[in-house]
């Protein structure tokens, strides 16, 4: 196939990757969105193909092999493993980032294409893909172990790890430096190996330092570093539809992951430098405040106050999630919307373990997404609500985010739901949220608990209604 | 403990301490409930009501006294001719009194209390702070006094409050203006309101606008700037100039209006005049005032404690006992606010009180306790109003000021530090590294125009499809996978291989997603 065509397809592909990202920002369009995307990356692959002379039995087998464990993957996935699934993924590219790196360097014919600045600069684009995709992979790996519980969610931290992080980044300098230099001679695999594994390292020490609340944060971030991978190795490559896509995806990636830190109204460096949620603040400022005592009802109780209510507000949060409620959640909304009570969701930025988690809970339950709002839409009509129901959140309905200067989440917008006529917050104790930090709503005189998990105690409500 | 109810004495009062619903959870307490026989009858509460309700029903008020061991009641104890004795003297050392005792005004009835060594809660001394609000017995009576109060206005006011047009002819709306709007004032809006009425409304507390909005009746504004809010949520005394331009309000008010409902007062002081005569002469023929605080003088410098007077053709409300005339309702109400009181004080719920004189609510309400007259209480911390805004509009500018100034030399020391980056890259670089650079800086800037805009609820599937999209690296392994050496083509495959997995998945799992949105 000559160039120009394979040319023109990949231009068709680019344009059909930001119609994908752009149909994405609506519901109505995002099935399209989606369509464009698989579109796009089928011709990319075709006209790929095409180019390829021989070993189309390894090729194709391994698309197979991959393919339909990706389909099962995708079939078998429960919606609240959503964040898990979406960190392994980045692994992936990660690895193959990596991957396609080594191939490349050990590809014979690369010395004859290149000499001078030009393998200098063939050679640092080769050393940054396999950094960055090294740092991709392990990271998300320790992300995955952490969001599917495997690893402990609270941020492991190394003395002096700042400095450590640092001594790093030097160390892969210089070598870098070195294998630019032996490479030009063929050599050179010595310092690109133990780069990687300094990368890899890198990757795992920059996760686990980052605390489970910040989650949201690094499932995007390293959505962005995949992106910045892949253009890396496109670079590498001298492959523009790799630059172009890996682009896409990385900045994509950096302003999501920027979106959720101004949700919690967070430095993105500190997000990244990690520790949040063990600083000394934390302890003190819980016990600073006088703790009042909590009013526990019973589930027939919260069925009453919804059903004698007009305007109502469900707050979902990680709670939601773990225990399964959200069919159950639907099925109280459908009831209570029967009874002519407008019944609304509230949704906190960060709510969950990545972006978007809720919604997608929701979604998965059959919750009309007109009825879900997003918290800059709604938080100022708190007033007007009569019972609030806050399921399994903590942090994103604490009130001394805006009235305690010394919390360690002081700053971050939270959903006023302490302003409405009553909040109802199911817990399973009286323990904190990831942040550590006790949560004055508890005491709030118009706040009543409802302890147990979120599903039975939801399963009683609705009885009762 | 036994809780004793003696049917009220108090001349035209029809009250009750305790209706059988209250007697019911006072029981579940674990109290034991004493009636007189015939204390419900005024609010309609028989006596097999009570029985019914669990509660022993005594004959003759003297056993009450003498056999309960704390006493609920309504008015102040005073004389009783039926037993020839004051009800002071029925009291015995180490029993509790609950009820209205207005000690500013009666401090001749605390001191016989305190001689006779009982413990003395006023209702009417509850702190007003959010976690007494359902023992509030003075706003569940206020609220009582409002609603009535427009319910007697519209006894004596000749015509409907609804404005209609009718076969016969056009009827216009009544127009009731509320002077003071607490609770009382507010009710008196809500009912006079939902008759049809147009209301208005004036408080000298600014901040009670937004409650009159609320219950969508004007709020009459003065052109002139003072603070009326006092302690604990009540208003406070105003200065000569205000007051004048508030009678000039009025005055021009009155020529228009059909109807006053004045709740005006200040406590511990007699009621502010606020309706002077000529106001009065000024008004429509068939006019009502209703004057809530005739009790404490009246804000209406005619109106009359206890009665309706005309004059000037204006009937003139000035009925004290406007709570009693809804007795049920208010017996009800305030039964409950007593039945919390008392849950507040019995935390073990095994029918004993204990009167902590740590906790703010009992301490604020307890005027007498053994021997000692305990009132007034310290100043309550908390005050029901919202703290007043700092005014400080004048500092506040020149920070913002400052603030704006550097802010043009960071992204200028940032774009020139981009720029010069830029060149030196250009310097160096060969000019195909340069085309795919363009290329990638261009991409850069399309991906955040993109994603910029993106709904929150999306930004999973966003993120899915974007991993999805990524694979596009399995590019890079294809156009090696034909190379010549084993140890490459192994690698490629292997990497075709995690890259298939990731573009299978990522799609299917994002439409997975994307079908279960729906609207």
């Amino acid at each position: 196939m000559s160039q120009g065509i394979v040319t023109a397809s990949y231009v068709g592909a680019t344009i059909l990757f930001i119609l994908a990202l752009g149909g994405l920002s609506n519901q109505e369009t995002s099935r399209r969105g989606n369509l464009f995307g698989i579109i796009g990356i089928t011709i990319a692959l075709i006209v790929t193909i095409a180019g390829v002379t021989s070993n189309v039995e390894v090729l194709i087998g391994g698309l197979l092999i991959g393919g339909s464990i990706g389909l099962i993957l995708a079939k078998r996935v429960q919606m609240t493993e959503m964040p898990e699934l979406v960190a392994i993924l980045h692994s992936l590219v990660g690895l193959a980032a990596v991957l396609v790196g080594f191939a490349n360097f050990m590809d014979p014919g690369r010395l004859e294409h290149y000499a001078g600045v030009e393998l200098t600069i063939h050679d640092i684009e080769t050393y940054l893909g396999i950094l960055i995709g090294a740092i991709t992979f392990s990271g998300s790996l320790i992300a995955f172990g952490k969001l599917s519980g495997k690893i402990g969610g609270n941020p492991l931290l190394l003395p002096a790890r700042h400095w450590l992080n640092l001594s790093l980044l030097i160390t892969s300098i210089w070598l870098c430096s070195r294998f630019v230099d032996q490479s030009a001679a063929g050599a050179g695999l010595d310092p690109l190996l133990i780069m990687t594994g300094i990368a890899l390292i890198f990757g795992i020490h920059m996760v686990m330092a980052i605390g489970g609340a910040d989650m949201p944060v690094v499932v995007s971030m390293l959505n962005s570093y995949s992106g910045w991978a892949a253009s890396a190795t496109g670079f590498m490559l001298n492959n523009d539809l790799l630059i172009v896509t890996g682009a896409l995806v990385g900045s994509s990636g950096a302003i999501l992951s920027y979106i959720m830190c101004r949700a919690m109204n967070r430095k993105f460096f500190s997000v990244i430098a990690g520790g949040f949620g063990t600083t000394t603040g934390g302890s003190s400022a819980g016990s600073d405040v006088e703790q009042g005592e909590v009013i526990a009802l019973e589930a027939p109780e919260v069925a009453n106050l919804l059903t004698e209510s007009k305007e109502v507000m469900i707050i979902p949060g990680y709670g939601m999630a773990v225990a399964q409620a959200q069919h159950i959640v639907c099925e109280i909304t459908k009831i209570l919307k029967k009874k002519k009570i407008n019944v609304r969701f509230g949704i906190h930025p960060v709510a969950g373990r990545m972006p978007g988690h809720m919604n997608v809970l929701l979604a998965e339950a059959n919750v009309p997404y007109d009825i879900v709002y997003e918290m800059d839409e709604i938080n100022d009509d708190f007033p007007n609500i009569d019972v609030s129901i806050v399921i399994g959140a903590n942090d994103i309905v604490n009130p001394s985010a805006l009235t305690d200067p010394n919390s360690p989440i002081a700053g971050m917008p939270v959903l006023e739901c302490w302003k409405g006529k009553t909040t109802v917050v199911l817990k399973r104790g009286m323990a904190t949220g990831y942040a550590g930090v006790q949560n004055p709503l508890f005491f709030e005189e118009n706040t009543r608990m409802l302890f147990g998990d979120a599903k039975a105690s939801l399963d009683a409500v609705f009885k009762n209604l | 403990m036994k809780i004793g109810i003696p049917k009220e004495i108090h001349d035209g009062e029809k009250r009750v301490a305790t209706t059988p619903e209250v007697a019911k959870h006072l029981i579940k307490l674990g109290f034991e409930v004493l009636v007189e026989s015939g204390a419900g009858e005024g609010s309609h509460f028989s006596d097999t009501a009570y029985t019914d309700a669990g509660v022993t029903v005594v004959e003759g008020a003297k056993t009450i006294w003498q056999g309960s061991d704390i006493i609920f009641k309504v008015r102040p104890p005073e004389f009783n001719s039926k037993l020839n004795s004051e009800e002071v003297d029925l009291l015995h050392e180490k029993q509790v009194l609950i009820t209205f005792l207005w000690p500013a005004q009666n401090p001749d009835l605390l001191k016989k209390l305190a001689e006779k060594k009982v413990t003395a809660l006023s209702m009417d001394s509850v702190p007003r702070i959010s976690r007494a609000q359902k023992m509030d017995a003075l706003s569940s009576m206020a609220n009582i006094a409002g609603y009535r109060a427009v319910v007697e206005a519209a006894q004596h006011f000749g015509r409907f409050f609804t404005g209609q047009i009718t076969a016969a002819g056009k009827i216009p709306p009544a127009k009731v203006m509320v002077i003071g709007a607490g609770v009382a004032g507010l009710a008196a809006i809500g009912a006079a309101k939902s008759m049809g009425a147009i209301v208005r409304a004036f408080d000298t507390r600014p901040e009670v606008k937004e409650q009159v909005e609320s219950m969508n009746a004007e709020f009459l504004e003065l052109d002139f700037e003072e603070e009326g809010s006092g302690t604990g949520g009540y208003a406070k005394v105003m200065s000569k100039e205000f007051i004048e331009a508030e009678m000039a309000l009025f005055a021009e008010q009155a020529k228009e209006v059909d109807i006053i409902i004045t709740t005006a007062l200040i406590p511990g002081k007699p009621a502010p005049e606020l309706i002077k005569e000529e106001m009065v002469i000024s008004m429509k023929d068939g006019s009502v005032i209703v004057d809530l605080a005739a009790e404490q003088g009246g804000n209406c410098k005619l109106s009359e404690a206890g009665i309706v007077k005309k004059a000037h053709g204006v009937s003139i409300i000035g009925y004290t006992d406007l709570p009693s005339r809804l007795a049920a309702q208010s017996s009800q109400l305030y039964g409950t606010n007593l039945r919390h009181l008392i849950t507040d004080m019995c935390k073990a719920k095994d029918g004993n009180i204990t009167v902590d004189m740590e906790d703010e609510v009992v301490r604020g309400a307890t005027v007498v306790k053994d021997g000692e007259v305990t009132w007034p209480p310290p100043a309550p911390k908390l005050s029901a109003a919202p703290p007043k805004p700092a005014e400080k509009p004048k500092d506040v500018k020149p920070a913002e000021l400052t603030k704006e100034k550097p802010s043009w030399l960071g992204p200028l020391i940032t774009f020139i530090v981009g720029g010069l980056a830029l060149l030196g890259l250009g310097s160096v670089a060969p000019a195909s590294f340069m085309a795919h650079f363009t290329v990638f800086v261009l991409s850069c800037f399309v991906g955040y125009m993109v994603i910029w805009n993106v709904k929150a609820a999306l930004h999973t599937p966003l993120m899915s499809v974007t991993n999805a999209i990524s694979s596009i690296i399995v590019i890079g392994a294809i156009l090696q996978i034909s190379s010549g050496e084993r140890m490459i083509v192994w690698i490629s495959g292997f990497a075709v291989m995690i890259t298939a997995i990731n573009i299978v998945g990522g799609f299917a799992v994002t439409r997975r997603m994307l079908e279960m949105f729906r609207r």
